[in-house]
């Protein structure tokens, strides 16, 4: 069988009955058991796949409304933060090691309905604490185009299946850059949506005014329709809105925000990102220098308010109802425990966590001025290219300064598109970001697809 | 530089019922330390008359009809599958309460 790349060619090649979607489940299970050293997955659901495939074949054998299973046949990984209903679902936490949902995150559900097929759950930084996939109780996640590297976090599994082709699509959640990061070191697109547009429910929740529920693929189109899928009110999660689809304006104007290229970029990161400018320029999209003065401030404000979440979410995992008890909380969820209880404890509460609240409004009002000048945004999504294993392990604060660029998108509650644009000196990934304003996703997409037209951009897996 | 000392380190440990060993003590003495003093840039930002934002969504109070729907419920038995700890359908918990001791 050849590899399949996108939605479309697996649609097709169902539907043309080039291949089976039992084949198909085979297939991919092949790749994953070939792989197993990337550490990529924390449980593989092969029943649910093929029986979820013998439903799309026998599907397939009536006439069925093609229109309505968008996704038909295409296998997704779902980060191991999403709870599906009688599969594990662990958080890469020991604190869940053995525990079972009794029942399905709305995307999960959304996805199935939509024609996917569940090959099984990923790897990730526990509790998505994490920028490199380290932080997983169950072993760090390698990175498929070189295994000394990271592959980024915290959906490291995530990106990883796809990158390696170990599932056409994947699932993740970004709460500071945990969707788009890994996505950026391993060489995928990834979405972050605007927060509200996907519903959480189901999904273990990390930060709760920052969690976005986001997604992989290979290209922007295939992101496009997972989006389309998954978002949308669902009854369970208050904080999402519907929002039609809006075209995009006929000519679109792009900013390049001058604090995103401060020091400690990488050369060719930055020279990465700048030819990617040129190609939006040359296809006549107007580029101006926006600033958003409280960019320096997105690591300070990131790590008050997002452990401060984090030690309330997690305050419910006593081990009594479900899962095991707070002895078994790994190293880097203690710190944010700690830090957060810190942070919001009587007496320190005013001079972190509520000045913190403070310079957010400030940096929204940035990116309000910003948009009044743009329709969106291009950025680098690291300040480089992926690190290796063990680099930053051992001192918390440079690993969480790997945010810098991508938590502000998420403290603004703005959408935001990793796209890969290339391969540095070393044969790792590059790439760009797109944010724009609260529910612009439809112009990020047609941007970004515009990018991967006229560069003729053809996917390649990270392993053959 | 702020810094926390072991005695703020075991009082946010405890708030967060966390048992933390000896060697943790130290190590996250450091840690939070070197991360809460980087907080400190905060200092040099202007927010007098600025409002704190706890949300994004731009929304306001949400509501539903206070209905039970039956296919939103778990039953009792799928409610309680995450623990073997169970005691006539109730989660046993550990006691809160001791004997009185001054009858």
């Amino acid at each position: 069988m050849d590899t399949l790349l996108t939605i479309k060619e697996t649609r097709e090649g169902l539907i043309a009955k080039k291949f089976s979607a039992v084949e198909l489940v085979d297939e991919y299970l092949g790749r994953i058991n070939k792989n197993t050293e990337l550490n990529a997955f924390l449980t593989i659901s092969d029943e649910v796949a093929y029986s979820e495939a013998k439903e799309i074949d026998k599907l397939l054998e009536t006439n069925i409304e093609r229109d309505q299973y968008p996704l038909l046949g295409s296998v997704v990984a779902h980060k191991d933060l999403f709870l599906t209903k009688g599969v594990r679902t662990t958080a890469a936490s020991k604190v869940l090691e053995s525990f079972v949902p009794e029942y399905s995150a709305t995307v999960v559900e959304r996805d199935k309905k939509a024609g996917a097929i569940m090959i099984g759950k990923t790897n990730c930084d526990a509790w998505a604490h994490g920028a490199s996939g380290e932080n997983s109780d169950f072993g760090p996640t390698l990175n498929p185009w070189n295994k000394e590297y990271v592959p980024g976090g915290s959906s490291s599994g995530s990106a990883v299946s796809v990158a390696a082709g170990l599932s056409l699509i994947a699932t993740g959640t970004d709460t500071g850059g945990s969707v788009r990061q890994p996505a950026n070191f391993c060489g995928v697109v990834g979405l972050k949506p605007t927060y509200g547009a996907v519903s959480r429910y189901g999904v273990v929740a990390m930060a709760s005014s920052l969690d976005s529920i986001g997604c992989f693929g290979h290209t922007v189109s295939d992101v496009e329709t997972i989006f389309n899928i998954t978002k949308g009110e669902d009854g369970f999660d208050s904080t999402v809105k519907n929002v039609e689809t809006q075209k995009p304006k006929d000519r679109l104007k792009i900013g390049i925000p001058k604090e995103y290229f401060s020091e400690g970029i990488d050369r060719e990161v930055e020279k990465s990102v700048m030819e990617a400018v040129k190609v939006f320029r040359s296809n006549g999209i107007e580029i101006v220098d926006v600033t958003l003065p409280n960019t320096k401030y997105a690591i300070s404000v990131y790590y008050i308010v997002q452990p401060a979440e984090v030690s309330s979410n997690l305050g419910r995992y006593d081990g009594i109802r479900y899962g095991n008890g707070r002895n078994a909380f790994g190293a880097e969820a203690k710190r944010r425990i700690m830090l957060g209880t810190f942070v919001l404890s009587a007496g320190y509460y005013d001079a972190y966590y509520l000045k913190a609240q403070k310079v957010r409004s400030k940096m929204i009002g940035d990116f309000d001025e910003a948009f009044k000048k743009v329709d969106a945004l291009i950025a680098p999504v690291s300040p480089t290219g992926a690190f290796k294993l063990g680099e930053k392990a051992s001192d918390p604060l440079k690993m969480y300064l790997a945010d810098i660029y991508t938590a502000s998108a998420n403290l603004v509650g703005i959408p935001g598109l990793a796209i890969p644009s290339g391969f540095n000196s070393l044969g790792l990934p590059l790439g760009f970001q797109l944010m724009g304003p609260r529910f612009s996703e439809d112009t990020l997409f047609a941007l970004g697809k515009m990018y991967q037209e006229v560069t003729d951009y053809k996917p390649k897996l990270a392993i053959i | 530089m702020a810094t926390l000392t072991k005695a703020d380190v075991l009082h946010v440990a405890k708030l967060a019922k966390l048992d933390i060993g000896e060697g943790e003590i130290k190590k996250y003495t450091e840690q939070l330390s070197s991360i809460v003093d980087y907080f400190s840039e905060l200092g040099e930002v202007d927010t007098k008359n600025i409002e704190p934002t706890s949300q994004t969504t731009g929304l306001e109070n949400v509501f539903r009809q206070d209905e039970v729907k039956e296919e939103n419920c778990l039953s009792q038995d799928a409610a309680t599958s995450g623990t073997g700890k169970l005691y006539n359908g109730y989660f046993k918990v550990k006691a809160i309460l001791t004997e009185r001791t001054d009858k």
